[in-house]
């Protein structure tokens, strides 16, 4: 990760997102589109999976984007990025394109990107093009009402893992998208967190400016405030905590290494993360986590840390 | 707000305004209202970072607050605030307060 803003004061100042969009009061998703409209620039066309984002950005006819924006389907949200992107580059080689560098960004949610459209993000990672793709995480399909994905955690509550006597809560693990993707050898991926707003702009850049090379991917965490059943204040400090104990580390894979980045570049000893209940316990989708499966959980986060230890060695 | 008529549409469900939610003021989706006091605000930026909606706006010019002078003044844009509380749980001198709404 290159360093393009080191204070908040180098910070882009001009708003792209507009405001009078219908995202719930204290999205999480909000929060990361504001700072990817404003770190990408004008210059640039957005592809947008069908998704919470699309949903309460475009009720038509409205659009809260100030980009050429196109909105396309669950599935393709990848494959329409990589025609834009071939597009330009023939109308480039005819001499017929005098925007620019244009760059082309999918942004996506967990459904369009863990689930529906992993076949076009691999189809577009393998076919190299110059597509930065944003994958935005609250961990559910929530526009839909709060149906399991890939990426939902264990033991979490959705309206289709409800937690009964049988069943609690979600029976599987999480998915780890990173892993697909990296297997791609892609030139860049990242994880990124709303609450760590410099290092995720300084991510998107370097992923920006990689696209040059191919294919760059970046996974922000985006807490969800109806779906993981939190006040609606507590956003970014949820976000924080995901980070400090470990739940969400940020990293980055830059053409084949693994970076661990602050703060989560201590946290490989476990003595330097918070504990997980801290995490767990603001959310109502963990209420009824027994001590237990809290312990089963950790357990599982210890092994993905040993397994980051060793990728982040080689 | 008036709609267009259908013929009146762009064929292709294309949006030709960007920005176009602007119309859409959220202030009346706010039960609690946040206030600055601009006293205890150090300028730190955070409440404008963090806010999801963008409403937090930076006003440049010259600030005297107490015996300290600022060269910017944080405001907010309460047309389009849904009161969410975030600039509120993050502000680290707790300079942002929520109020009520008047009923």
């Amino acid at each position: 990760m290159k360093l393009y803003y080191k204070t908040l004061k180098d910070l882009p100042r001009e708003e792209l997102f507009a405001p009078g969009h219908r995202m719930c009061a204290g999205c999480g998703a909000a929060i990361a589109m504001r700072w990817i409209t404003k770190t990408i620039g004008p210059n640039a066309v957005i592809a947008n999976a069908t998704g919470c984002v699309e949903v309460t950005t475009t009720p038509y006819p409205e659009t809260a984007w100030m980009h050429p924006y196109i909105h396309v389907a669950f599935e393709n949200s990848a494959a329409v990025a990589s025609g834009v992107e071939a597009a330009i580059k023939a109308l480039k080689r005819k001499g017929m394109w005098d925007a620019g560098d244009t760059k082309v960004v999918v942004i996506a949610g967990d459904g369009g990107t863990y689930d529906i459209g992993l076949q076009s993000l691999s189809g577009m990672l393998e076919r190299r093009h110059g597509v930065l793709y944003i994958l935005y995480d609250n961990e559910a399909y929530m526009n839909t009402g709060i149906q399991r994905s890939g990426s939902t955690p264990k033991y979490a509550w959705t309206t289709t893992t409800p937690v009964g006597t049988a069943v609690k809560g979600k029976i599987q693990w999480k998915k780890d998208i990173m892993g697909i993707v990296t297997a791609h050898r892609v030139p860049y991926a990242a994880t990124a967190s709303v609450a760590y707003i410099l290092d995720m702009v300084n991510k998107i850049k370097t992923a920006l400016e990689y696209t040059e090379e191919g294919p760059t991917f970046l996974h922000i965490y985006a807490p969800c405030v109806p779906g993981w059943r939190y006040p609606e204040n507590k956003t970014v400090e949820i976000a924080r905590l995901a980070v400090e104990t470990g739940y969400f580390p940020l990293y980055e894979w830059d053409h084949g290494k693994l970076k661990l980045n602050p703060p989560s570049s201590n946290h490989l000893d476990k003595s330097k993360r918070k504990p997980l209940k801290e995490y767990l316990k603001l959310q109502g989708r963990f209420a009824h986590l027994t001590e237990q499966e809290i312990a089963e959980i950790e357990k599982e986060l210890d092994a993905y840390w040993e397994y980051l230890g060793k990728l982040a060695q080689l | 707000m008036s709609l267009p008529k259908a013929a009146e549409l762009p064929i292709g469900a294309v949006i030709p305004e960007p920005g176009s939610t602007r119309r859409n003021k959220t202030a009346g989706w706010r039960t609690l209202k946040p206030v600055i006091h601009d006293d205890k605000c150090i300028r730190c930026q955070l409440c404008w970072l963090y806010c999801p909606e963008g409403t937090i706006a930076e006003r440049k010019g010259v600030f005297q607050v107490g015996n300290r002078t600022y060269d910017v003044k944080y405001e907010i844009v309460y047309d389009y605030c849904k009161g969410c509380g975030i600039c509120a749980n993050e502000c680290p001198t707790k300079a942002i307060e929520m109020v009520p709404e008047a009923p």
